[in-house]
């Protein structure tokens, strides 16, 4: 499960460029490779109980899981919704008849013994999944959940913007735009500055400037701070 | 004890609940003189508090609030964005920085109680892989914080929140008691690249 960052970059380029639902597909697949793990699932449920998304489970899951209504029972998606922080299946409630029967069912299905789900709240009210999962010890999937934890994380939110992207209602291309303290921040950092110059330049401590290149970094869809300054200055944010 | 609690899951603890209410009221409106809204219960509420928010809350050994905090993350609302963009420069926004609310004491409980919510931050920082708190603040409220061994750094210049001087802080809960599981957490960052 080694992971290297730059085809991760590379993955992320190809999910925002993406401008389909079948693009967004090419991409989990191909993370679902890079992490190899069993599955990689972007799962969205809207209030009314509708589905959408993309992932690697098979087609006869997809299709069971609506067929049997599954969403009223998963423990996952009962257990994460409405809430904001990364979940290890473990820890969701297993105990009830039903559930017991839906892990088995899934188990049957394809479905790896270690899950690890991340919740996010978009706007409105929206709220979707993203899930890891694998079949391997409790030992080497807390290795790996700890290891990829803040990644995941990222990417997930990254999934979840794209799929935003599709809404009727939203303008293509609404993209965050950086606070003027991001902006200094990078256009600092593209120059070449150290943090401590470009913290001294803008007077405000190294940690504070820390908070504003994270929140950066997340605006412009990057996982570290390289990738984040050049799609700044691709998207034309900053000038050099 | 320490207790996480979403706001959902609030009913399952109505002692904590109502006393975490009523003491947010006590101290934010009777003894800060915020300008918050309070119920006819007594209860002080504001709208983050519809948004099922996350609460550390430290439980007495008597089974009471003894203090508590309000965490939501940045990617939805929080007020360091939606009300204090004068203090700093908004909107903050990422999955890994989430909005800390200033303590609520209990009345008579000490700077340990501050100290376990600390702890209970640090927690937070640790399981979700969280980099930064960011809030809004009094100054009494930085002194608490200095004196258990965070380091709140000023993200922006005083300036009026509900009629009183306010901070807008980034928390920095990982100094200090947690500085050693955050420095593995880069280890195992920079091993991996």
């Amino acid at each position: 499960m080694l992971v290297t960052l730059d085809n991760l970059e590379s993955l992320l380029s190809a999910l925002e460029q993406s401008d389909s639902l079948e693009g967004m597909q090419r991409v989990i697949e191909a993370l679902r490779a890079h992490y190899g793990v069993a599955h990689l699932v972007y799962h969205w449920v809207d209030s009314r109980g509708d589905q959408y998304g993309c992932g690697t489970y098979s087609d006869a899951w997809r299709q069971k899981y609506l067929d049997e209504t599954y969403l009223r029972i998963d423990p996952v998606v009962q257990g994460c919704y409405q809430r904001f922080h990364p979940v290890d299946w473990k820890r969701l409630d297993w105990s009830s008849k039903a559930a017991r029967e839906f892990a088995k069912v899934a188990a049957e299905y394809g479905v790896g013994n270690q899950g690890f789900s991340i919740p996010i709240r978009g706007p409105n009210g929206q709220f979707a999944l993203f899930t890891v999962n694998d079949t391997c010890d409790d030992r080497t999937w807390a290795g790996f959940t700890q290891s990829n934890r803040r990644d995941l994380i990222l990417i997930a939110h990254y999934f979840n913007e794209k799929a935003l992207e599709f809404e009727p209602a939203r303008q293509p291309g609404q993209q965050q735009p950086l606070s003027p303290r991001e902006v200094d921040a990078m256009t600092l950092i593209a120059v070449g500055y150290s943090r401590a110059q470009i913290a001294d330049r803008l007077s405000i401590s190294e940690h504070t400037l820390r908070v504003y290149i994270e929140s950066a970094r997340f605006k412009l869809g990057a996982l570290n701070t390289t990738h984040a300054v050049a799609r700044a200055m691709s998207r034309g944010l900053i000038v050099v | 004890m320490l207790r996480y609690v979403y706001a959902d899951q609030l009913n399952q603890c109505p002692r904590l609940k109502d006393e975490m209410f009523t003491h947010r009221a006590d101290q934010f409106r009777t003894r800060l003189g915020w300008d918050v809204s309070v119920d006819a219960r007594g209860h002080e509420r504001d709208e983050y508090d519809a948004l099922n928010p996350l609460y550390v809350i430290w439980e007495t050994a008597e089974g009471g609030h003894g203090g508590s905090t309000r965490f939501l993350p940045t990617t939805g609302p929080v007020m360091a964005n939606d009300h204090f963009a004068h203090l700093v420069s908004t909107p903050i926004r990422s999955p890994l920085i989430w909005e800390c609310t200033p303590f609520c004491m209990a009345p008579g409980q000490g700077p340990n109680v501050a100290a376990a919510l600390m702890l209970g931050g640090g927690e937070l920082m640790n399981g979700f892989s969280i980099r930064h708190f960011v809030g809004v603040f009094d100054a009494r409220m930085v002194r608490i914080h200095c004196r258990v061994g965070s380091s709140p750094e000023v993200l922006g210049s005083t300036g009026e929140v509900r009629g009183k001087d306010a901070t807008g802080l980034a928390l920095d809960f990982g100094s200090s008691i947690w500085r050693p599981r955050t420095a593995s957490q880069r280890v195992q960052v920079s091993r991996r690249r």
